[in-house]
Parts: C-alpha cells; structure tokens; sequence
C-alpha cells in the first residue's frame, strides 16, 4: 500500500518535472526561432478567433442566468439595487476567468491536442526534426505564448458580456434602476479585483494549453493505444486534466486573493 | 572532425537498438559512399525503419556510432561542427495539413536558412516546375493524389540541396506503375541534383535498377553488403532464400563466403 502510495506520488513529480520542463524548453526554443512575430499572431488568431463566438455567447447567457438568479435572491432581502455588484463581482472574480478557461479549453484546447497527436501519428512531428526544425518551439511555442494574451483577453470580453447580460435580465426586464447597477457595478469592482481576475486568466492559459500541447505532442508516449484511439484518448484527458487543473489553481489563487 | 576512417559519407558502426527484450538492432555496420544509391531490404519488423531513424537522430541508439561527412552524429560531441545537410523523407511523406504544397516545400528554407522571401520562391517554384507541380502550388495536401503528395515530399526533401537523402520505404502504398514513377524520379534528381541516397524499400527486385548497393538486413545485422549484380550469385544462400519468398518468410541464413556477411 505504502509502495503504491509511494510509487504513484514518484510517477506525478516526474510527470510534473518532464511537463515543466516541456514547456520551458518550449518557449525557449520558440524565442530562438525566426518570424516569432508571425507565428504568435497566427496562434492568436487561431486561438482568439476560434473561441470568440463562443465566450460571446456562454458571457452573455452566463450574465443574464445571473442577473435572474441574483435578482429573485436579492430582492427577498429588499437588495435588489446590490444586484450590479454581485454580478460584476462574481463575473469578475470567479466565473469569467474559470468558464472563459473551461470554454477555450473545450474549443482550443481539445483541437491543440488533437492536431498535435495527429501531427505526431503522421510523423510531422519527426519531420520537423529533421527539417533542423526544433518541433515544440515551432509548435508549441508560439501557443504557448498566445494564450498569456488570448486567456486574459477573452476572459475581459466574458466579464463585460456577462456584466451587461445581468443588466439586461436586472435592469430591462425585473425594472432594477439601470442607474442605480451600473453606479453599483462601478463602485464595487476594485482593482484588486481585476487584478485577480486577469492573474486566474493567465495562470490557467498557460496550464491547460501547457497540458493540451503536452499531451498531444506525447501521444506516442502518453497515450494507452496508437493511432486514431491514442489521438482521441489524448484529447480527452488533456480536456478533463485542463479542467481539473483549472478547478484546483483557482482554488489556490483564490486563497490568495482573498 | 575529419576522424572518419574511410571516404564514406556515411558510416555506422556496430550500431545496437532494443526495445525492452527486443534486440531491433544488433550491432550493424555500413557504409555509404558519396554519390551511390543504398537500399537496405529486409523483412517487416526487422528494423530498416528503426535504422534510418537511429542515424538521423530520430531514435537515440542504444551503442554504436554514426559518422556523417566526417563528422560524429552518435554519440554527440559537446562542440560538434554543424550538421552536413541532410533531408528524409517519410513513408507516410509527413506533410503539413494547413500549408500549401509551396508552403510545405518552403518550409526549411523559411525556418532554417537566411535566404529572403524572393529567393526562397524562386528556388521552390523551380523545384515545383521541375517535378510537375507548378499547378499544385497552391493547393493543400488533401487536395493532392498519391503520386504528387510524393512528388511534394520529395521537393521538400531536395530544396535544401542535401548531401544526402534518407528515403522510408518512398514506394508504400503505390500501384506498380507510380511505384516505377517514383524510383525513376529518385534516379532522375540524383543525376541532376548529384545526392547520396539511403533507401529502405520492400520493393525487390525493382528498387535494384536505382540501387548501386544493397544491404540485407537481418535479425538485428546486416548480413549482405553488395552490388545488386553480386545478388544473383548467390542463389544458395539465405538471402536468395528470402528473396524468392518475396521477403514475407525470411529464415536465419546460412553464412557463405564472399559476399555475405
């Protein structure tokens, strides 16, 4: 029983050591290869334009859901006029950053991870090496470096989205004074508040594409069968260790915060 | 370094490869001289595909060594000089998905070379005339047939002028016809382009007519090094053995004299 305990927490420091240094390597290689500049707006157009439509959607219904959830709440208190503070808090603080990561982790994130694995099945991957190509700083790099923009970009646009969603439900439909929420939105929203969010933002970015790219780039490695089920076995991990992950760092960045 | 012990481009010696109890690779030694053709022949599973990866780095060898243009690819030297060019192409020709066949032929001369954006378009789109694909530069790899996915892969491997080319099995999934196509284009663009050519193939007796040299490879050696002329004479052996049974069958071979390893 020890053993195992043992032997299972020796296998996670080494898989978290190969996974840090993957993506150091990764991004050091990147920053020696040429058209760094070319390569990183297209991982942002990729990773950006994908995922745009859908944190449109997800932030506005998230922000209306809110804006009823929270005014039927409030108004049992006779708060209702609270209702643009909550709303922008909770977005800001807590749901923008984890349902802006978990929406691009299921768009982008699973698509990195599949395209890797494919990439690696039809030996592009090998290609690349042999081209004189460092392959993860041409793949992976650029990636990597997309989503400390993407993530903190795409969670902003959530926040706003899910901010006038709450507006639309409090304000256009329950009759909240549309003054009296965004007077509240403007007043309780603080800096430090913001901060948080955009660090959530980052740190989650760089975790689950790091985890999409690893496993991808590793199917060979990583994944129980080859080809076609390896590739579909590493997008579905790297999907559900992403999300995990996400749940777990907020947690610890939250503690922080706080 | 210049240590190579003969004038070959290419030299490996006593080159090992297990994977777990399975001894791929046991000791195998061969020399490629500049400007021939070798094919290395052997059954599926015998490790030609595992060889080729193990000298241009793609498998780290378990032992052995590897010397390419004089210089030591295996094991590393801490200040190795750079890398002679060379290129490999793939069984499955790896080409990428989202890039056009210009962009795939482009592709290392972009990334690896200083060479500016009108040269490097004059060099593909010669390359891409050259082997009839002048009106497949724009289109993807999905949108391509076999033969000219090939045909792309090959530009891709030549644009770099390289000294030598490691091919994997160029021929699979062929018909005969495009499988000659293919052999001839190889012996086409070694005439023009004047390359040293390491070939892995199945297809025997056919790969012998661009062939200067075969190695027959054999439960982890190689166990016939010689002109594809030398082969005929030795129909007593093992090796004829296994290329009577159209290398599906191969059994253990009987050591001869001469060119027998």
């Amino acid at each position: 029983m020890v053993r195992t305990a043992g032997r299972f927490a020796l296998g996670g420091i080494r898989e978290l050591g190969e996974f840090t240094g993957f993506l150091v390597s990764s991004t050091f290689c990147y920053l020696r290869q040429r058209k760094r500049m070319e390569k990183w707006l297209r991982a942002v157009h990729e990773m950006g334009v994908r995922c745009l439509p859908i944190i449109l959607f997800v932030g506005l219904f998230t922000g209306l859901v809110l804006g009823l959830q929270g005014y039927y709440t409030l108004v049992k208190f006779g708060s209702e006029s609270a209702l643009g503070a909550a709303v922008s808090l909770i977005l800001i603080r807590e749901l923008g950053p984890v349902l802006a990561a978990l929406m691009i982790v299921g768009k982008a994130g699973s698509a990195l991870a599949s395209e890797l694995g494919i990439q690696r099945n039809d030996e592009q991957i090998d290609a690349l090496q042999t081209m004189g190509i460092q392959p993860s700083g041409f793949l992976v790099g650029p990636r990597l470096l997309a989503a400390l923009f993407c993530f903190p970009a795409l969670t902003a646009v959530f926040d706003l989205l899910g901010i006038f969603g709450g507006y639309l439900t409090g304000s256009v439909l329950l009759n909240v004074d549309a003054g009296v929420y965004w007077a509240r939105v403007f007043e309780s929203v603080q800096p430090k508040d913001v901060t948080g969010g955009f660090v959530k933002a980052l740190t989650f970015g760089v975790i689950t594409i790091g985890i999409c790219s690893y496993r991808g780039y590793n199917t060979h490695r990583k994944a129980s069968a080859p080809g076609v089920r390896g590739v579909s076995e590493s997008a579905t991990r790297a999907v559900v260790w992403s999300s995990i992950s996400i749940l777990a760092a907020d947690y610890v960045i939250t503690s922080f915060f706080l | 370094m210049t240590a190579t012990p003969s004038n070959s481009l290419l030299e490996i010696r006593s080159l090992t490869k297990a994977f777990g109890d399975n001894q791929v690779l046991d000791g195998v030694d061969l020399k490629v001289t500049e400007g021939t053709v070798t094919t290395v022949i052997g059954k599926s599973g015998m490790g030609k595909s595992v060889l080729l990866k193990a000298i241009v780095g793609l498998l780290e060898p378990d032992g052995g060594e590897v010397w390419l243009g004089g210089n030591r690819t295996f094991p590393r030297r801490k200040h190795q000089p750079d890398r002679m060019a060379s290129s490999f192409m793939f069984q499955s020709n790896a080409l990428f998905d989202s890039l056009t066949a210009f962009e795939n032929i482009a592709l290392p001369l972009r990334e690896v070379t200083h060479l500016g954006r009108r040269a490097i378009a004059e060099k593909v789109n010669g390359l891409l005339k050259r082997m009839e694909l002048s009106d497949a530069a724009s289109r993807y790899p999905g949108e391509l047939s076999g033969g000219m996915r090939k045909r792309v892969a090959f530009a891709r491997a030549l644009v770099t002028d390289p000294k030598i080319v490691f091919f994997d099995e160029p021929t699979t999934g062929l018909d005969p016809e495009r499988k000659f196509g293919v052999f001839d284009l190889i012996a086409e663009y070694r005439r023009d382009f004047g390359f040293t050519a390491l070939l892995v193939s199945h297809d025997i007796p056919e790969v012998f007519s661009i062939s200067d040299r075969v190695a027959w490879l054999d439960n982890g050696k190689i166990r016939f090094e010689g002109a594809p002329s030398d082969i005929k004479g030795e129909v007593e052996t093992a090796l004829a053995g296994f290329l009577r049974r159209g290398n599906n069958k191969a059994s253990g071979g009987q050591e001869s004299g001469g060119k027998l390893i």
